[in-house]
């Protein structure tokens, strides 16, 4: 679907007319990122972060595939395989400085995308598709992120794994069965470590192919807007080319700033120490922590340490998953007429003053050492956790009566629609 | 129905882990009103110091660093002579060693004053060979067995990429190395002394007392003593002076392309800059007609 | 489709007093930073392009030494060098004798003996043991293998026999056995440079 007045994609000479025809690659992407995809006229820079979540992704696998190269799957050599890439591949420590920090960096961009979407309820009808597929994706992201750190084969590698496949072993009856399957052995080894490898190589084409399906279902209502009114006129919107990727442009142009700056001059500000310490099965690093994007969620791990009538480290692993599973629910959840937080005072009061604040501290809290006072605060953090969203945020949205909407985007952007001039910005101007 | 199990689960995950709370405050609680901290104190915590960095810092630190490689060339010389007698060097090999500014026919020579693990050619027999420069350094122990019982079960490190794998790692080498005090006597600035705050805290036989180690007792006693090598350029061998160099020297293994990789940035920083100036004036362009201008009416 | 007929052109002559050149700059710019960005992005294919070429240590084993001081007149010696077979051999006085004898004119890769060997050491042979057809690894080095017609060398796979002197006499090889750069220094044989 598309908006009426979308402009046609017209091939120009024999060779595009021969691809409209046999294959219409061309038409394809004019309609999808180009003049044929109709977009809202008022989106703020933080519409910005699909687009740098997609070079991400790019980015992770064209430096992926090449390390690939040179990496070697197998615990005797996989560590000096990694320095051997560090230190003797031609530009080798730039790929792997550049494919660390880009899992860093595309976390960061996907957390932004994401609390866009908590806070416009971007998830709201009739997006309610996007948003799900956004959700498997950030899972499929997680677990090729944890893969990919364990297989330089450091200590926080080895332990990182051994922990994690160890929130499997909570699971009553075949928890224990389950690990061993997972790991292939008693403990991470070479049979763990390959099949990482196999999983951390296919799994970005997963999440390349969810993608497509997730750009696919945002342009059936097509992309959401900081007002939250859907676009109702020809004046609301722009065409995505050349106006949004002159933005994007320019989005990219800062992200990359900021992506080389620690890339060429911090490296290892993200990273952790340990980790240039080859695995050693025989001894364990003071402080085990994942890498930083898996803080809230480790410290919601954490924060479980009573035994109530399930075993603490069991209600830990159930409530790290719910964490996370609970977004797929969001939709439902929110009850609210009104999509944009910028509307909705009670809404926003949660989001800025609940919300934010307790994901800063489970960031935080994530990363600290497992004692107190860090676990009374992320216990109270999880606590909120879960009342926001399980809670607060469905009865808020029933409750709240919302601030007046503009009529349409137009009127929100302009002042008026009568003041608009209709139909003055529907060329858009060539580049 | 989605709601109404939404809020159930909702409010007993957060009853659980109230519940955690709950009993966690208690004895969180005590442990404050008896110390002033929530953790109970330890000589470890409170007498344990932050990696400090020499006077004068070191010449490939910052944005633009470069290094002295005449202070690599030194600090290689303290790893040869001193470290090199129960630490390995996995990483690094003596080709390598032209980084430091030595000729290929010097390199060639350094090596060949090393022996590393080889084969007969005649008889296939494990035999030692002088090394070539493709080789890397050897390890002063065959295997970690071997390390654990030549130093009373604690195995030197590897030093290749100490200096990253430790927090701070250019600074703690210097520190430690330079660290070592009498527990006896050693107090904090603050007019703090371990003895007095800390009476049952024990150097045990066969370690040594240095703040600057996590445990502040630590296997490997002194390394360094005044005048332990002789540089070739002069230098006075004190110990504050090898333990920058040779700290120096570890930061070069750690990354050996450390420099290039800075200066690749500036590079590639500025282009960047350069490019995203454009673009903002690009997007201004196209954005120019359609900007919201609110008439004055 | 939009519903005014004016091309942006017209549309920035209505609105704008100095249209021509308004549009020059904005054409400037934004085929400015495009081509910028291109530039860099070309740029950043370097790094994916050439880390593919042979790393650091692989470089460094592109020489191999061989202590030739007790190869005897009429010894091979079967080595390493780049990953690939080297021959070294010590020619016997029968062996230049036929390949001086030669008519380099009836050659298919004419060369003489002595331009496959150093000035100062005319008997030592040394070459690839590459075939240059389709680099099977010819016989002939080793004491007993089948050393073709010519004496030399001869390749298993397609039949190309050398002679003494590894040249290529008969079979499918277009060029004689490739030799590598090399100097020898005492008794060492250094190749990999010349």
């Amino acid at each position: 679907m598309s908006f009426p007045w979308a402009r046609q994609y017209t091939p120009s000479n024999g060779l595009t007319r021969f691809l409209d025809e046999k294959l219409p690659l061309p038409r394809l992407v004019y309609n999808a990122v180009g003049a044929g995809y109709p977009v809202p006229r008022n989106l703020s820079y933080f519409w910005n972060f699909g687009v740098l979540a997609g070079f991400c992704l790019v980015l992770q696998i064209v430096t992926g595939v090449v390390l690939a190269m040179h990496y070697a799957a197998n615990g005797t050599v996989a560590f000096d395989s990694v320095e051997h890439i560090m230190r003797d591949v031609n530009w080798g420590w730039m790929l792997r400085y550049a494919h660390a920090n880009g899992a860093s960096f595309f976390f960061i961009v996907i957390y932004i995308h994401i609390f866009r979407g908590f806070f416009y309820a971007s998830y709201k009808p009739p997006r309610e598709m996007i948003w799900l597929i956004g959700v498997v994706i950030f899972l499929l992201m997680m677990a090729t992120a944890f893969m990919g750190y364990v297989l330089p084969w450091g200590q926080m590698s080895f332990w990182g794994a051994k922990v994690i496949t160890g929130l499997f072993g909570a699971i009553p009856v075949v928890g224990e069965g389950l690990q061993v399957w997972l790991l292939g052995g008693y403990a991470p080894d070479n049979a763990a470590l390959n099949r990482f490898f196999s999983l951390h190589y296919l799994l970005p084409f997963v999440i390349a192919g969810c993608v497509i399906l997730h750009i696919w279902a945002l342009h059936i209502p097509g992309s959401s807007n900081p007002t939250g009114v859907e676009v109702k006129q020809e004046s609301d919107t722009l065409p995505f080319h050349p106006y949004y990727t002159a933005k994007d442009g320019f989005g990219l142009g800062v992200f990359l700033l900021a992506y080389f700056l620690f890339v060429f001059f911090m490296p290892n500000a993200l990273g952790h120490p340990d980790n240039y310490i080859p695995a050693n099965p025989l001894s364990t690093p003071a402080l085990i922590v994942p890498e930083w994007y898996f803080y809230p969620f480790y410290a919601i791990l954490r924060a479980f340490t009573f035994d109530f009538i399930l075993p603490a480290k069991l209600w830990g692993v159930l409530a790290m998953f719910a964490a996370i599973l609970v977004w797929f629910f969001l939709p439902w959840l929110d009850r609210g007429p009104v999509r944009s937080g910028h509307y909705r005072p009670l809404f926003r009061k949660f989001f800025w003053f609940g919300l934010i604040p307790c994901m800063a501290a489970l960031f935080y809290l994530g990363g600290a050492h497992a004692e107190e006072p860090y676990i009374m605060l992320s216990q109270i953090a999880t606590a909120y956790y879960f009342l926001h969203f399980l809670v607060i945020l469905p009865i808020v949205s029933s409750i709240e009566r919302p601030d007046p909407l503009p009529y349409s985007i137009t009127e929100a952007v302009l002042g008026s629609d009568k003041k608009a001039v209709l139909g003055e910005n529907a060329e858009p101007v060539a580049v | 129905m989605i709601r109404l199990v939404g809020i159930l689960v909702g409010l007993g995950f957060a009853f659980v882990a109230l519940i955690s709370f709950a009993f966690g405050i208690g004895p969180a609680f005590s442990v404050l009103s008896e110390h002033g901290h929530f953790v109970e104190p330890t000589a470890e915590h409170e007498f344990h110091l932050e990696a400090r960095e020499p006077e004068g810092g070191f010449a490939f630190e910052g944005p633009v660093g470069k290094w002295d490689v005449a202070q690599l060339q030194r600090g290689f010389q303290v790893y040869k002579e001193v470290c090199s007698a129960c630490h390995s060097l996995n990483q690094v090999a003596f080709r390598d060693l032209t980084q430091l500014g030595y000729s290929e026919a010097q390199v060639k020579a350094e090596a060949l004053t090393w022996n590393v693990p080889g084969i007969d050619p005649d008889t296939g027999e494990d035999v030692m060979r002088p090394a070539l420069p493709t080789d890397y350094f050897p390890k002063p122990y065959a295997n970690a067995i071997a390390a654990a019982a030549a130093n009373r079960n604690a195995i030197p490190p590897d030093l290749s990429l100490m200096t990253k794998a430790r927090h701070d790692g250019t600074h703690y080498v210097y520190s430690l190395l330079t660290g070592y005090r009498d527990p006896a006597t050693f107090g904090l600035t603050s007019g703090e002394t371990l003895r007095e705050e800390f009476p049952e805290f024990e150097t045990p036989e066969g370690l040594h007392f240095n703040p600057y180690f996590p445990n502040l007792n630590l296997a490997m006693a002194a390394p360094l003593s005044a005048n332990a090598v002789t540089y070739a350029d002069g230098t006075e061998a004190s110990v504050d002076q090898m333990a920058q160099d040779v700290a120096a020297f570890l930061t070069w293994t750690a990354e050996p392309t450390l420099v290039k990789r800075k200066q690749t940035g500036w590079w590639i920083m500025l282009f960047t800059l350069f490019v995203t100036v454009l673009a903002w004036f690009a997007k201004k362009q196209v954005w120019a007609p359609v900007k919201p201008h609110r008439r004055k009416d | 489709m939009a519903t005014t007929t004016a091309t942006p052109d017209e549309h920035a002559v209505v609105t704008d007093g100095v249209a021509t050149e308004g549009v020059r700059r904005r054409d400037f710019i934004e085929i400015a930073a495009v081509s910028a960005a291109g530039i860099g992005g070309l740029v950043m294919v370097y790094p994916l392009i050439s880390q593919m070429a042979p790393s650091a240590d692989v470089l460094a084993e592109s020489t191999t030494e061989l202590d030739v001081g007790a190869l005897e007149v009429g010894q091979s010696i079967k080595a390493i060098f780049r990953k690939q077979p080297v021959f070294v051999r010590r020619l016997t006085a029968p062996e230049i004798e036929q390949a001086n004898a030669t008519d380099v004119g009836e050659l298919r890769d004419p060369q003489t003996l002595a331009e496959r060997t150093l000035a100062d050491h005319p008997d030592l042979l040394v070459v690839m043991g590459v075939c240059t057809h389709l680099g099977c690894v010819p016989l002939g080095a080793v004491e007993g293998e089948n050393k073709g017609d010519y004496g030399g060398y001869f390749c298993p796979c397609h039949g190309s026999h050398y002679d003494t002197a590894a040249r290529i006499r008969k079979g499918p090889a277009p060029l004689n056995l490739q030799v590598p750069d090399y100097s020898v220094n005492g008794t060492t044989l250094v190749i990999g440079e010349a």
